[in-house]
């Protein structure tokens, strides 16, 4: 079996596939890449099925040694490793891949043909970095074993792929508690927080103002837009609680969701409503690109 | 009961408004109805509502709203699996340091609180928020404690816990603002389980006192 070892772990490395679903009724969240289009794509293009485990490299990457020959793709945000992205790329044995600070977003992806081979957890190998379930950051000197469950030949150079922004515009829809809010949320630019990590991305802007009204818990799906009693919105991402009692003004779309995975810190991000139907017909087209790979 | 969108792939079924035990049956009833069907991907009951979550690419919206109303009406019975789990607590000490707090709160002595909390009969109303974390309705009323006005940044695994009127018991160590009287070793999350979680929706729940130095 082939192996990579992690000669440097980055800042926040961790073996993702698209994550660990059916367990929110025990409180479980999916977790998984936080960029799933960059993590699809960089499967496909290698020629694994697209929930196969990779590595995902957050701002700052990873150096990672191949023990032999394998087919890799980076995708996501360049981390100035000097590898073209959205390719299928050929490493020789011993070959060595040296990523370093983000060029872009906050995220690069390495996927490698054959999958990373992690043992399954409830399902999945993504590792849920709060508590630790499937594993947690990589460490220096830990080896990767490469899997072997490439379906077909590796693609061509992928194009059209999704080009990331500083200042990028969230498109969402209205969440359960939307007619509480104002206009805020649509008006105004907001700020990420240095807070936020993969459970939640913490705004700083114009306070939310609405309703105080009194709200049990309910279930929060990935995405939703929540609102504190300070107004200051937090956005659930992978890592998410299942259930929470902020009332939710909005939910990002699922075609955005890639977004969420590649904001930085100090990002400049505003937000657009649009409808179910229209959210739909993205996520449709997204797909579209994603299978012309 | 109301469906409404929360987002492109989900909707929130809600039967009320308020805590109440015949809403919460009715969110366990629809939450087994509709556990591993096409295109659900998960289930989030809580008190009186359940956000289900599902693939857009496989079902729309209004596809799972009529499964919804298809299941939600099937069945009310109980499961026939109604379990009581026993769970033996070391009040105070290290593992419990707000009992004393709480017992000032209530007018009581520290022995009252403990007598008074596992005296009583508890309800799992969901399993939600964190990994496994019991939201367990039925905890006497002279029991209930505000929470702390700054959370904990750190709460044991096994801490049991009580916010406002709710009781639960924190299954990994995580910050937290309830208040701790007490310390469990029974282990509520093991994921190698199956399930993992010791505590699921419906179970009813008894702590029990138990003495000596913690091994």
């Amino acid at each position: 079996m082939s192996r990579i070892r992690v000669i440097v772990p980055g800042l926040e490395s961790s073996v993702q596939d698209l994550g660990r679903f059916g367990w929110a009724h025990f409180g479980v969240s999916a977790s998984g890449a936080a960029d799933p289009l960059a993590l699809r794509a960089g499967n496909l293009l290698v020629g694994n099925a697209e929930n196969a485990a990779g590595v995902e490299m957050t701002l700052v990457g990873a150096e990672l040694e191949f023990e032999s020959a394998a087919v890799i793709a980076l995708t996501g945000s360049d981390f100035g490793s000097g590898l073209p992205l959205w390719t299928p790329v050929e490493i020789p044995p011993g070959g060595l891949i040296r990523c370093t600070a983000t060029r872009g977003g906050a995220r690069c992806y390495l996927c490698v043909r054959g999958g990373i081979q992690a043992p399954k957890i409830m399902g999945s190998a993504s590792a849920h970095l709060m508590t630790g379930v499937g594993g947690g950051r990589l460490r220096k000197g830990d080896v990767l074993a490469i899997g072997d469950a490439a379906i077909r030949r590796p693609r061509k150079p992928a194009s059209g792929f999704p080009s990331w922004s500083p200042t990028p515009t969230l498109r969402a829809t209205a969440g359960p508690q939307a007619e509480w809010f104002g206009e805020e949320l649509y008006r105004h630019a907001y700020r990420v927080s240095e807070e936020s990590n993969r459970m939640g991305l913490r705004l700083r802007g114009p306070a939310l103002t609405g309703l105080a009204a009194h709200m049990i818990s309910e279930g929060v799906p990935l995405g939703a837009i929540q609102a504190p009693p300070d107004g200051q919105p937090i956005i659930l991402f992978v890592e998410h609680q299942t259930t929470g009692g902020y009332p939710k003004p909005a939910n990002v779309i699922s075609a955005d969701f890639w977004r969420l995975g590649q904001m930085r810190p100090r990002d400049e991000i505003r937000f657009e409503r649009v409808t179910i139907d229209e959210a739909l017909r993205f996520l449709q087209r997204q797909e579209e690109w994603l299978y012309s790979l | 009961m109301t469906i409404r969108p929360a987002s492109d792939r989900a909707l929130l079924v809600e039967f009320d408004r308020v805590i109440s035990p015949a809403a919460n049956a009715q969110v366990r009833s629809l939450t087994v109805a509709l556990a591993g069907l096409r295109g659900i991907l998960n289930l989030h009951p809580a008190f009186a509502s359940v956000l289900v979550e599902f693939d857009p690419r496989l079902v729309a919206h209004d596809a799972v709203e009529a499964l919804v109303r298809e299941r939600a009406g099937a069945s009310s019975e109980p499961d026939a699996d109604d379990r009581l789990i026993e769970i033996a607590v070391r009040y105070g000490g290290d593992g419990g340091p707000d009992l004393e707090d709480v017992a000032r709160h209530a007018g009581l002595a520290a022995e009252a609180v403990v007598k008074l909390h596992s005296s009583a009969t508890y309800t799992v109303y969901f399993v939600g928020f964190a990994t496994c974390f019991p939201y367990l309705g039925g905890l006497p009323e002279a029991l209930a404690t505000p929470r702390l006005s700054a959370p904990r940044k750190l709460v044991p695994a096994g801490s049991v816990a009580i916010g406002g009127s709710q009781a639960g018991v924190y299954p990994l160590a995580s910050p937290g603002g309830w208040r701790l009287i007490g310390r469990t070793r029974l282990p509520l999350f093991d994921i190698h389980g199956e399930p993992p979680a010791l505590l699921r929706m419906g179970d009813r729940v008894r702590f029990v006192p138990v003495k000596g130095p913690e091994r």
